[in-house]
């Protein structure tokens, strides 16, 4: 196994993105991203426990034993979930009234334990590094993005309310794209998320182009057969 | 693909898309006639900003999936979507929510699953739902009749500038629909004695004299559609028929149980979108159960869920989340509605051979 750094990131942010292409961690997605801020906050937060816990699982590899490996992994993110729950109560706490339960649920977050059983449990501690910081950008990248689709088409801003997380110094950031906007409810409430990631995933698809290993065989653009014969075609006239 | 014709009988099918559409389209025109006739020019704007909606949107789904968009925007699927959008949505509703609704009806609620034929839920019923959550003030601006060329009626270019401009003074002309009011009285705890007269007249209602979504208010224009689609055998009998008894063994009975809580069934058969649900909605062949005993359980479905919803639910009014949560049943409902093969028993094992027959055969068997 080399430890291609490069690699490791594309597959990380784009390739292998955990929203993206592995669709892990979908809940906390369709809950938090009401807003680009939410999703940023929640994404930097999934980042931190990822980095620690692939660090951490990756230094202690060789201590843990196969059978029983499951568990300690379990106790050593939710040790680190509980360090980052506290340290945004203490440092961010207008973000944590946002971001609430969520942050505790970062615990059963499937993307931590999946990258811990998938990479940091083989790999030396600086590539786990790379790749649990890689994927915590990644799903940052997905999180920022649908949030940001569904705070322009539901209330009509981007990056509302990012002072609150960044600092006064960041408050540029906040915009109104339509002013006078009625609002478009749905794209705010569950369903909204659903939608939105529902349609995130051929568009990153074709974003990648159609020999990217994700979506080789994902859309289905009907194309003519060996025949030279579109093969609907021929049902639809029957 | 190479296509075998199998030997005869041949089972002759003069049916396509192109002419149940068109039957349905026609089917609907009076009702959709009345409802501009009785709502204006807004009610005609409206109509024709969710059909170009969806045209353009089929167009560009068909185009996107390297379909021929001649052959599939000619069958009338999507301009039927449209009208039947239009239909269900308050006359004097904005443009940009027939817009709204036209792309999601199309892209969402059909395409993405595939297009024509492939869709889980009923395309119009789906963008009225979402519009219904998305935008609950515009979607609850109800209005009495005011007649094309009446005094009250706005002239051509005030319906234009009503559709594409907003209404200018919405408190004067909006007015509780019957089922609404109800609604809201009811909730006060006054009885039904006191609400209904004066507010509702039965005929009236029933010839379309009422308030309501551009095309369901006339009851007796969308009946006569509907039997003429079932007399073109467009559509069968069973979802209708059990759609319209649900409503009317529930309302019935509960009316009697408790007259002043609970209206009466001819309130509830006459109001809100029931008849246009029950012959022009529920019916579409693609979200619907295929079987005969399946058809009978969908409809019966529709019409208890419409009743809970309007008696005890959230809404006014529920046709349109009925039908889409009998649609996401009706995949079920085939599992289990299935007919009994033939020369089997329902479980599926093969029927016993009668003793008659046993001995027959051995008979045969054994003579010399």
């Amino acid at each position: 196994m080399n430890d291609d750094y490069q690699s490791i990131f594309a597959d990380g942010l784009w390739h292998n993105n955990v929203v993206l292409a592995q669709m892990l961690a979908l809940c906390p997605l369709m809950a938090v991203t009401t807003t680009a801020t939410n999703g940023l906050g929640m994404g930097l937060a999934t980042t931190g426990v990822l980095l620690t816990a692939n660090i951490v699982i990756a230094a202690c590899r060789n201590l843990i034993t196969q059978e029983v490996r499951i568990p300690v992994f379990v106790l050593l993110i939710a040790a680190l979930v509980s360090l980052a729950d506290m340290a945004i109560n203490a440092w961010l706490h207008d973000l944590y009234k946002v971001l609430g339960l969520f942050v505790p649920l970062i615990v059963v977050n499937c993307a931590v334990l999946g990258r811990a059983e998938a990479f940091a449990s083989k790999r030396a501690v600086s590539a786990s590094a790379a790749d649990g910081l890689a994927m915590g950008l990644g799903y940052t990248l997905a999180l920022v993005a649908i949030g940001g689709c569904r705070e322009v088409l539901g209330s009509g801003t981007l990056f509302a309310h990012a002072s609150l997380l960044l600092g006064d110094s960041f408050a540029f950031l906040e915009m109104t794209l339509i002013s006078n906007y009625k609002g478009f409810l749905l794209m705010l409430l569950p369903p909204g998320g659903f939608l939105v990631l529902g349609f995130c995933w051929p568009a990153s698809g074709c974003w990648s182009g159609g020999g990217n290993r994700r979506w080789r065989n994902g859309l289905t653009r009907s194309r003519p057969n060996r025949n030279g014969r579109r093969p609907w075609l021929e049902t639809a006239r029957k | 693909m190479s296509w075998f014709p199998a030997s005869a009988p041949h089972a002759h099918a003069p049916d396509s898309v192109p002419r149940i559409m068109g039957l349905v389209l026609a089917a609907a025109a009076p009702a959709l006639f009345c409802g501009v006739a009785l709502f204006g020019w807004p009610a005609l704007n409206l109509l024709l900003v969710t059909v170009i909606t969806c045209l353009l949107c089929e167009a560009a789904c068909l185009r996107l999936g390297g379909k021929p968009p001649r052959l599939f925007l000619g069958d009338g699927s999507a301009a039927l979507t449209g009208v039947l959008l239009a239909m269900s949505l308050p006359p004097w509703a904005p443009w940009w929510v027939g817009a709204v609704g036209g792309v999601f009806a199309i892209v969402v609620g059909k395409q993405v699953f595939g297009g024509i034929g492939q869709n889980l839920f009923n395309p119009a019923m789906l963008a009225r739902v979402m519009l219904l959550v998305s935008f609950p003030v515009e979607m609850t601006l109800w209005l009495e009749p005011r007649p094309l060329f009446s005094s009250q009626a706005p002239g051509f270019l005030e319906g234009l500038a009503i559709t594409f401009g907003g209404i200018p003074n919405i408190d004067a002309v909006s007015g509780a629909t019957v089922l609404s009011h109800l609604r809201t009285e009811l909730g006060l705890s006054r009885e039904l004695g006191q609400i209904l007269p004066g507010r509702y007249q039965p005929g009236l209602a029933g010839v379309g004299w009422t308030g309501g979504s551009a095309g369901e208010t006339s009851d007796l224009l969308i009946l006569f559609g509907g039997l003429w689609l079932l007399w073109r055998r467009a559509i069968t009998w069973q979802i209708p028929v059990a759609m319209l008894l649900a409503v009317l063994v529930l309302s019935g009975g509960l009316h009697l149980a408790d007259p002043r809580r609970f209206a009466g069934p001819e309130v509830h058969l006459l109001s809100g979108g029931l008849m246009l649900g029950a012959f022009f909605i529920a019916t579409d062949p693609v979200t619907s159960p295929t079987t005969k005993l399946g058809q009978l359980i969908f409809g019966a479905g529709c019409g208890a869920l419409i009743y809970i919803i309007r008696v005890w639910g959230g809404y006014p009014e529920g046709v349109a989340f009925a039908v889409v949560l009998m649609n996401a049943a009706t995949p079920l409902i085939d599992h289990y509605a299935r007919p009994r093969i033939y020369g089997r028993t329902w479980r599926g094992q093969s029927r016993p051979v009668p003793e008659r027959a046993k001995h027959r055969a051995v008979g045969s068997g054994e003579t010399e």
